[in-house]
């Protein structure tokens, strides 16, 4: 049975499936790149070294110093595991947004997700960040999470009450919108608050290097969240893509598979916009480029963008540290300086195709 | 095999009635054709069937009352086929069809080997083997065709709906997914709706027409009992001339107006 399906030219999720385990591979070479490379520390390949040498049951002479051994551990992995989680989370998002909306052009940046958590973010840092270490769950996060939750429902609200049948367009312009409004706030709200301005303004273009490993503990819990949920929608997502009608006809309750992938799409936004800052394209990019690689089917696009998304803002975040040595680029100048030619050429393909 | 009673069935949008009190019987494994000019509800009464529209009246399956029905409980009594269905472009023939399968996998649950195994089988009856891992973009307008009715055949349900059907096929391509229709009615004892254009082929394939004017059912029966050319004149403002065949086929064949023509 399978000769005779192989001699038939395959496409489709059922034969892309081998890219996930590619993919994973991608990230691990991503994080181990990113624990080796840096201004100061170790050399290179003693890293890997040392980092096997702390697994159980192997025991290796990396030559490393308690102090090197310092500069690996809680400078170079926390921020490296943040990247992972953050450019993991947006593209995740990114995928999720595009899927449910049947839009491509949309992404957390686009929707004014990401206005809006900052905008919560920004008024979490002026009300007295210090005050809110004695509380039992940091707010930071689920202010964000609310803004985000606010500027996304602003948006389709707006979107589909002009939009008729939610056009592409509309629903972009909506987000225009709604992420012009947000960063005025935003603006307004650091004009009376002075003395956090330079605060705000480098969370904003995108904040890695200060990267702590509390960092990570904040959002695990909410990167984890959103994507469990998220992955547990792709095979829906895939129903979607016939349309509303036909989805609702063949079963699946719209409405409610919308509202779930929304939310938990915002959520984890929320979550990495609150620490990391805004990094801009990653949700938009990812995504197409593994739609480019492998199709449109949502149960390959959901995992490889996950990895791919990762590993993507991993390596972003190394050019950062070493083109200014020793003062940093932001994560957000980098992703900018990539995203934005390869989205111009993403458009130019895609006009190609049709 | 199941009945589709309809009674009372009526569907606004905002302040204009699509459909009103439309009130009918679908026999086990009768195949109902809509008929009637644009905008005269056909499409408004498939989807209130198929759940998408809010409707007034009550529509029941084999007696008891669709509206108390979960949306996956609905899809897996009745299939519906739009008008102009969406193929996503790069999903392949076989992965579009499993997609008929969605009432029958739980919210989070993914395709069983018994999901793919109806599926191939429906490819194979069918006689779409050879598409099965092609992207359905690259299909012709009758594979296209034939694939949605296989999607919906895979969803396994007494009742199958259909929305012209034959649009934007050529009448080649027109016979063939009528009798593959019929032939598929016929092997799984199907209820068939379908709302269709054209009056002859509506009246060869269907056991009874309906024609419908401004959300109304103006008359209901058999092919040669609706389409009479009196009937059309009234109703679609058409001259045509209607045609016996000894078979019992009724063709409808519109004329053209002497006047005009000799003005040429």
């Amino acid at each position: 049975m399978s000769t005779r399906e192989d001699s038939i030219a395959r496409t489709g999720w059922l034969v892309g499936r081998w890219w996930i385990p590619a993919a994973a591979v991608a990230m691990c070479a991503a994080l181990l790149l990113g624990a080796m490379v840096g201004p100061a520390g170790p050399t290179w390949w003693r890293v890997p070294l040392a980092l096997l040498d702390r697994l159980p049951l192997i025991s290796l002479d990396s030559g490393i110093s308690p102090r090197e051994w310092t500069i690996i551990w809680q400078i170079r992995m926390p921020r490296v595991v943040l990247a992972a989680l953050v450019g993991a989370t947006l593209s995740l998002s990114g995928a999720c947004y595009q899927g449910v909306f049947r839009n491509p052009l949309v992404d957390p940046y686009l929707l004014g997700v990401a206005a809006g958590a900052g905008l919560g973010a920004t008024v979490v840092f002026t009300v007295n960040r210090s005050g809110s270490s004695s509380w039992i769950v940091d707010p930071l996060p689920l202010v964000a999470f609310a803004g985000g939750l606010i500027a996304v429902a602003v948006t389709y609200l707006v979107g589909t009450a002009f939009g008729g049948q939610r056009s592409a367009a509309t629903l972009v312009l909506a987000g225009v919108a709604v992420t012009s409004l947000a960063t005025a706030m935003q603006t307004f709200v650091l004009q009376r608050n002075t003395e956090v301005i330079r605060q705000v303004y480098s969370w904003i273009l995108g904040r890695l290097s200060s990267a702590t490993w509390s960092d990570v503990r904040l959002v695990l819990p909410y990167v984890i969240l959103s994507c469990g949920v998220l992955f547990a929608h792709r095979r829906l997502l895939d129903v979607m893509r016939v349309g509303d009608d036909e989805a609702a006809a063949l079963g699946a309750s719209v409405k409610r598979i919308r509202i779930a992938v929304v939310i938990a799409a915002t959520l984890g936004t929320s979550a990495v916009v609150a620490v990391s800052g805004l990094i801009g394209f990653v949700g938009i990019i990812v995504p197409h480029a593994v739609r480019l690689l492998v199709g449109a089917s949502y149960r390959l696009i959901l995992p490889l963008s996950f990895l791919l998304g990762a590993s993507f803002l991993i390596v972003a975040d190394i050019p950062g540290r070493i083109l200014q040595n020793p003062s940093e680029t932001p994560i957000g100048v980098v992703t900018a300086f990539l995203g934005a030619p390869f989205f111009l050429l993403l458009l130019r393909t895609r006009q190609g195709t049709r | 095999m199941t009945s589709l009673n309809l009674s009372g069935v009526g569907v606004a949008y905002g302040t204009r009635n699509a459909l009103n009190d439309f009130t009918d019987s679908v026999k086990p494994g009768e195949w109902l054709c809509l008929i009637g000019p644009n905008g005269a509800g056909k499409s408004s009464l498939l989807r209130s069937i198929a759940g998408l529209v809010k409707h007034s009246g009550e529509i029941r399956v084999d007696g008891s009352p669709l509206r108390m029905r979960s949306a996956r409980r609905r899809a897996q009594l009745v299939a519906y086929v739009p008008q102009s269905p969406i193929l996503p472009d790069d999903m392949t023939a076989r992965e579009y069809v499993v997609l008929g399968r969605n009432p029958f996998i739980s919210h989070f649950g993914t395709e069983t080997k018994h999901d793919w195994k109806i599926v191939d089988d429906v490819l194979h009856r069918l006689d779409l083997n050879d598409f099965a891992y092609r992207a359905v973009g690259t299909l012709s307008g009758g594979e296209k065709q034939r694939v949605v009715i296989a999607r919906a055949i895979a969803q396994e349900s007494p009742i199958l709906l259909l929305d012209e059907p034959t649009n934007a096929l050529d009448i080649g391509h027109q016979q063939q997914a009528l009798e593959l229709v019929d032939k598929l009615r016929r092997e799984h004892g199907l209820t068939v709706v379908s709302a269709m254009h054209d009056l002859t082929l509506a009246g060869l394939y269907s056991d009874r027409l309906c024609l419908l004017h401004q959300g109304y059912c103006v008359s209901s029966g058999s092919a040669a009992e609706v389409l009479r050319a009196e009937t059309l004149a009234e109703f679609y403002g058409v001259s045509v001339r209607v045609h016996h065949e000894p078979d019992g086929t009724v063709v409808v064949v519109p004329f053209r107006h002497m006047e005009t023509s000799s003005d040429i």
